[in-house]
């Protein structure tokens, strides 16, 4: 729990630090915190109860009343906090919002039980009293149980509360001992029943299979029966889907009651329940069968180990679930994607094109800059109308824009104007940079938003920043050489430089192991990298030194990224949880855990008020930088996700996994819309094209494909009801999406980016 | 599907046996059968998981295969001591052993012995990581679609970011991605358009130092066949345009074109020497190759054309296309007529010559007779015209020259000065005492090659040592460099020719005054055994370098040396010498250069000499 108080201790830390005016809008964040959080908390209790019929009828007797106690208790502390500090409107919007929920709240297994809660409690906490909230923080750990750095043996129920009823029950189901040979009959009963069904219902019940197999075998491994359970493991595993192979190797590999101690994938199957979605006739066909049978030992796994969201209307065919599930802990409920997401861009600032631009282009023909005048114009004032899903322009504080970034969006406007226009007919050109001599060594690329520079990171600790500009990387002076400068010149910033130091590249030193991430700032004057020694460090590519460490992570931190406007980044890791960064803060401002497994790789929404993680538990997640909610769960890779992107427009999302296979989702809608089948092996890097209409995946199989997301993205149809559940046909057309394939001769593609003007820069190092 | 692998998974286990040995090797004599079964069971638990976690990292490190540092990380987040020693990536120390009915894997640590590792000469440092792109993209952010490709390119070694020219359009490997075309399509892509225009300006151009880096890009980058077309044609033209102006400056550099041609390993010009020998003939046999022919070394070009009609007839003669056959019928055509001039007379015997001993043999040695008295009528006779002089004057040297060591070789003893002048003519006498040296020099060199005993494989260059207070050093392709305290003389003979003897003084050439042609170093010093020294530059590779080499007679213990794998053999000098000695040495590849193999080579076993190399 130390993470959650350390948070704490950095709110109040950061609040006595700023000034009054800062000071300020710090309350107004957290007011919101708590309102939506509250809310949530609420509603989420609300959906899981009505939701779940079957968990209220059966499982929830033998439930402990203590739960509601606890949570008005931490209501009563969050109340006398507000107070405290003053915040009355927050007050009266709690009390009112607590009272609806409060009374309706009588499920207390869904208080920590829910995936997204992990992100809720953690905000909760930002505003509450450290002393009084103790007893909520160690309900909050089943959520993010990879946090804790010592696995909590199961015998102390997983959670670290021995007072905490819901979690006795979990266990209590796997100490029940049921006859252990009666499992495979048990387990062959359900078979035949789901295999004599209707096809319509066929499908759904099948994805009961899994969990359900998964959860009798670590039962019958947690009461001894080693024996048996291998038996069980043997004659069953050959039926499960292929998907979950890499699961079920790491349980095969479990068969003692001993190993189960500190697994992390039995933390998962533990504490999290499984999600799965059925329609409402396939779910009472199943439980009519079980109840005829008495089948008790299945129906208590059901009960207590699965989520069933249950939806009215047509049973969704095999291709449907096929495309959906995957993940480690079964779907996304659909509750968790319900929230809005501003998924719309930020206005542009208004930029004066300076007037040397207007003489350079009145230098050309006479009718060229009238043509252009227009064009310009027309392209200001389509970045004026503010987007309707746009979020607030100041929904989150970002950094004021200096002249130096002026300058820079000039350029990019300038270069944008020269950008080719691509499309099926229209393919970009492709510049590979090929790293030679890197000995298997690189781990990491990244260019900047410009192309004028080039860093690697890489196995042996050292980052590496290359300019491939003729415009050598140059150091600023010692500070004994700056004060001898004229400060009044207008070279200034020319003279501070030392030209001695001029060279091609550069070598940052630093690390202790091997960098994983790496991050330019959009303003190049910083450099992030993140490495197996679990420290974030932040470069200056001004003197090429390390300017800070950023120490959070205790284990390896697997990606990093910027935000599109500078100042805030963020990092994930190997302790399944993303953090997010402000570059003066030595502590995070966020943590997003939630996630099952590994947060592979982070990105940062255009707008920058979300951050997509995506983890090797088979999941995208996507966080509301403001509150650190979970606003999105997106399944249906089968493995690992190492690559993910944003549409320039913010609308859509692509992302990249293990087995290969590219996803594209609607953030709106939170749905899967297309599926890009092609790859053969992990895809390490995705890019859409500077206007959207190229989707670029660089995989390990050595090769760099383009896709046709124009296309894609018109392809699909989405009415009201495919909206409203969820359940999409996905078109098979991955083929006619792809516009190229081009193969290097040995060379994984692990970077790729467009440049201003939509030339594709891939990047990798020679594989001999 | 997985269903027969799966089941194995569960059960798969490390025996028990391995558990008792384990015991064993740290002193637990007996161990419960028991306690072994659970044991390996959690230990193969275990393992499991670590392999599990290693993999993670391997994916994070964008690798396909697992390193032994991956399971140091494993082991790291579990709070494990990583194992030591195994960082090695490429080899796995363990060994394998069967006996008294028991199989062992175990770990062989070997003594090793610290003054050998401290004696071995240390290992090439490992070339840094560069980073490489298209030349293309850094010229300018062309919008055009590289559609344009070269298949087949092959990746070269280090080259760093294409920035220079001899990078120029060093597309490397990475060639591969862009879409391919069928090989019928000429069109060449702006890039290569533009590398075209720089390496031809450069190449006929003023600046010398950017000759020789165009050069070097021609012989060296692989993928140029795209352009190999217009190259040729561009020499053709161009040959035949210089010809009438007489501009011998320019013929020089365009042979110097074929020759980076010709030395480029991945072009094949089989299908452009239509255009490529008629040119290379010209510049042989044409009768005016520069405007004041009694002044400018005309001659010289001659001999390097020569040399490349040589080489190109050894590398491209076939018994379908015959060229061999054909040119020597052409030379020979041309010689025997009457009113040949004599500069197209002297190119006709140089071409002839340079085909080899047997020709020579057989088509200049009978002639001899008349070409003495041909010779003999211009020299003694009135005077016609100084030029005629000059071009008799040349044309006899160059047939004493090539004729005697091939008589040397077939002629029996005893060298009578009458009895040559009876089989020879006019240039009997002469020819004897070439001939007579010849064999001196022969002897000489079998007499030091039977008292080093060392074999001596094809002689091919030559490499004279003596010594001198001068040291030289050559700068070549590879960054080594060798200071000898004594002066270098490098006589590389050509392919195919054995070592001469003695020929007559003051021989040069005039190529070498510019840079390096290319990474071959083709015969620049003829060395006379009489003059006290000769200088004379070398051509060296890429870099401007020019290592000013000087013969100098006179005695003095020389040393040797050589690197096994280049085959390369030096000769000691005994402090009797008269004058210099040569060794000979066999390249393996007739192509590599000896100048760059003699740099190579490791001077350790002999007094006062010192080896640097930056490596």
């Amino acid at each position: 729990a130390w993470y959650i108080l350390s948070h704490i201790n950095l709110i109040e830390k950061q609040r006595e630090t700023k000034g009054p005016p800062n000071g300020q809008v710090d309350l107004e964040v957290e007011k919101k915190e708590i309102k939506t959080e509250t809310s949530n908390d609420g509603s989420g209790n609300n959906n899981a109860n009505s939701s779940s019929p079957g968990s209220t009828s059966l499982g929830a007797t033998s439930k402990s009343p203590t739960g509601p106690a606890e949570d008005q208790q931490t209501l009563l502390a969050v109340l006398q906090f507000l107070k405290r500090n003053k915040l009355n409107e927050s007050v009266d919007i709690l009390r009112r919002e607590a009272g609806l929920s409060v009374e309706i709240d009588d499920s207390p297994g869904s208080a920590s039980g829910g995936a997204g809660s992990g992100g809720a409690s953690n905000s909760t906490v930002d505003g509450g009293d450290t002393n009084s909230l103790l007893s909520r923080v160690s309900i909050a750990i089943p959520a993010a149980p990879a946090v804790t750095a010592a696995p909590v043996p199961p015998k102390v129920t997983a959670s670290g509360g021995e007072d905490q009823p819901d979690v006795n029950v979990v266990l209590s189901a796997y100490s029940q001992q049921g006859d252990p040979d009666l499992y495979p009959l048990y387990y062959n009963g359900l078979k035949k029943f789901i295999e004599s069904v209707l096809d319509c219902h066929r499908a759904e019940l099948s994805q009961v299979f899994y969990p359900l197999f998964v959860h009798m075998y670590l039962e019958l491994v947690y009461n001894n029966h080693e024996v048996e359970a291998k038996q069980f493991f043997e004659k069953f595993s050959g039926d499960q889907e292929c998907y979950y192979a890499e699961d079920l190797r790491i349980l095969s590999g479990m068969t003692k009651k001993e190993h189960m101690k500190g697994n992390e994938t039995m933390l998962d199957f533990r504490t999290s329940k499984f999600v799965l979605r059925i329609s409402r006739d396939s779910y009472q066909l199943l439980k009519r069968h079980l109840q005829e049978r008495q089948n008790n030992q299945i129906w208590n796994i059901i009960q207590e180990h699965l989520y069933i969201d249950i939806f009215d209307g047509m049973p969704r065919s095999k291709s449907q679930i096929d495309a959906m599930s995957g993940s480690l802990a079964g779907e996304a409920k659909r509750d968790a994607n319900k929230t809005k997401v501003f998924y719309g861009l930020l206005k542009e600032p208004e930029i004066e094109v300076p007037l040397d631009d207007e003489d350079e282009e009145a230098e050309n023909e006479e009718g060229k800059p009238k043509k252009k005048k227009p064009k310009k114009d027309s392209m200001g004032s389509k970045s004026k109308k503010q987007d309707p899903n746009a979020p607030q322009q100041t929904r989150i504080p970002l950094p004021e824009l200096k002249d130096s970034d002026k300058l820079d969006k000039i350029m990019n406007m300038k270069e944008a104007a020269k950008k080719i226009r691509l499309g099926s007919d229209n393919l970009p050109s492709i510049c590979f940079y090929t790293f030679l001599n890197a000995y298997q060594g690189l781990t990491a690329v990244d260019i900047t938003d410009d192309s004028s520079l080039i860093a690697g990171g890489f196995a042996d600790s050292t980052v590496r920043v290359w300019s491939v500009t003729p415009k050598k990387l140059r150091r600023v002076k010692s500070a004994a050489d700056l004060s001898n400068i004229d400060k009044e010149s207008d070279d200034v910033l020319e003279r501070i430089m030392d030209e001695k130091t001029a060279s091609e590249s550069k070598i940052l030193y630093g690390h202790s192991g091997p960098v994983y991430g790496i991050s330019f700032s959009p303003d190049r004057n910083y450099l992030l990298s993140s490495s197996e020694d679990g420290t974030v460090r932040l470069w200056s590519l001004q003197t090429f030194t390390c300017l800070v460490g950023y120490k959070g992570h205790n284990y390896p931190v697997w990606d990093t990224q910027f935000s599109p406007y500078g100042y805030y980044f963020v990092s994930g890791g190997h302790d399944r949880v993303a953090r997010l960064w402000a570059t003066d803060h030595y502590q995070p401002l966020r943590m997003f855990a939630g996630h099952l497994a590994d947060v592979t790789c982070t990105r940062f929404h255009p707008n920058s008020n979300y951050v997509a993680t995506g983890s090797a538990d088979r999941t995208i997640r996507l966080w509301d930088v403001l509150n650190g909610n979970c606003v999105r769960i997106l399944t249906g890779h089968k493995g690992p996700i190492h690559s993910l992107a944003f549409s320039p427009n913010g609308k859509f999302m692509a992302s990249g996994a293990t087995d290969g296979r590219v996803l594209l989702w609607d953030i709106g809608h939170g749905l899967m819309i297309g599926e890009l089948k092609g790859h053969t092996d992990t895809i390490y890097a995705l890019r859409f094209s500077r206007d959207g209409e190229i989707l670029a995946s660089g995989s390990m199989d050595n090769t760099v494909k383009l896709w046709d997301t124009l296309k894609a993205f018109d392809d699909v149809e989405l009415d009201d009801f495919t909206a409203a559940t969820g359940h999409i046909h996905l078109p098979e057309n991955s083929q006619e999406l792809l516009l190229g394939s081009y193969t290097t001769k040995s060379t994984p593609v692990i970077h790729l980016h467009f440049t201003r003007r939509n030339l594709l820069l891939a990047a990798g190092a020679y594989n001999p | 599907m997985a269903e027969e692998r799966r089941p194995k998974q569960c059960t798969v286990v490390l025996p028990t046996e391995s558990m008792k040995a384990m015991a064993e090797s740290i002193g637990v004599g007996q161990l419960q059968e028991e306690s072994c079964a659970a044991l390996s069971e959690e230990v193969s638990y275990r393992i499991k998981e670590i392999a599990q976690d290693a993999l993670k990292f391997m994916h994070h490190g964008k690798r396909r295969k697992l390193m032994t540092s991956d399971i140091d990380h494993a082991l790291k987040i579990k709070n494990v001591e990583p194992l030591y020693g195994f960082q090695s990536q490429e080899f796995i120390p363990f060994r394998f052993a069967s006996g008294g009915g028991r199989e062992l894997h175990f770990y062989e640590e070997k003594e090793v012995d610290l003054s050998d590792i401290i004696n071995t000469p240390l290992p090439r440092v490992p070339l840094d990581v560069s980073l490489k792109a298209p030349k293309e993209q850094q010229k300018a952010e062309s919008t055009e679609p590289l559609k344009a490709v070269k298949p087949g390119q092959e990746e070269e070694g280090s080259i760093q970011k294409g920035q220079g020219a001899t990078s120029a359009e060093a597309k490397g490997k990475k060639e591969g991605l862009i879409r391919m075309k069928p090989r019928s399509t000429h069109e060449l892509s702006v890039e290569q358009q533009l590398y075209y225009k720089e390496i031809t300006e450069a190449c006929v151009g003023s600046c010398e130092a950017k000759r020789a880096e165009a050069l070097q890009s021609i012989a060296t980058d692989p993928g140029l066949y795209q352009m190999l077309p217009r190259f040729s044609t561009f020499i053709s033209e161009g040959v035949r345009v210089n010809v009438v102006q007489n501009n011998l400056a320019l013929l020089i550099y365009l042979m110097r074109m074929v020759k980076a041609l010709m030395d480029n390993p991945t072009l094949y010009l089989e299908k452009y020497l239509h255009e490529l020998i008629p040119a290379v003939v010209t510049c042989i046999v044409s009768k005016q190759l520069c405007l004041r022919p009694d002044v400018d070394n005309h001659w010289a070009l001659r001999d390097f054309a020569a040399r490349l009609m040589a080489q190109s007839c050894k590398t491209f003669s076939t018994t379908t296309n015959n060229i061999q056959s054909r040119i020597t019928k052409t030379f020979t055509k041309s010689w025997l007529d009457e009113k040949t001039q004599w500069t197209t007379r002297y190119g006709c015997i140089a071409g002839l010559s340079e085909l080899g001993p047997d020709v020579i043999k057989t088509l200049i040695i009978p002639r001899l007779t008349i070409e003495g008295a041909r010779i003999k009528a211009v020299i003694e006779g009135p005077v016609v015209s100084n030029i005629d002089k000059i071009g008799a004057d040349h044309v006899q040297s160059l047939l004493l020259k090539h004729c005697a060591s091939v008589i040397a070789k077939t002629r029996p003893l005893p060298d009578n000065m009458e009895q040559y002048r009876v089989d020879y003519g006019y240039l009997g006498p002469m020819l004897c005492s070439h001939v007579v040296k010849a064999r001196a020099q022969a002897a000489l060199q079998a007499q030091q090659v039977n008292r080093t005993t060392l074999t001596i494989t094809q002689p091919r260059s030559t490499l004279t040592v003596s010594q001198s207070g001068i040291g030289g050093s050559v700068g070549s392709r590879t960054p080594s460099i060798i200071k000898v305290p004594s002066s270098l003389t490098l006589m590389s003979t050509r392919p195919g020719t054995p070592t001469q003897p003695s020929p007559p003084a003051t021989k040069y050439i005039v190529m070498a005054t510019s840079a390096g042609a290319s990474s071959t170093q083709q015969v620049i010093t003829l060395s006379s055994s009489s003059a006290s020294s000769v200088t004379s530059t070398v051509a060296s590779a890429a870099s401007t370098l020019q290592p000013l080499v000087k013969l100098e007679s006179g005695g003095g213990g020389s040393l040797g040396g050589s690197r096994p794998l280049q085959k390369y053999i030096v000769v000691s000098l005994p402090s009797s010498a008269s004058s210099s000695l040569e060794s000979k040495s066999g390249m393996l590849p007739p192509s590599s250069s000896s100048l760059e193999a003699g740099m190579k080579m490791e001077r350790s076993d002999s007094p006062g000499a010192s080896t640097q190399s930056p490596h």
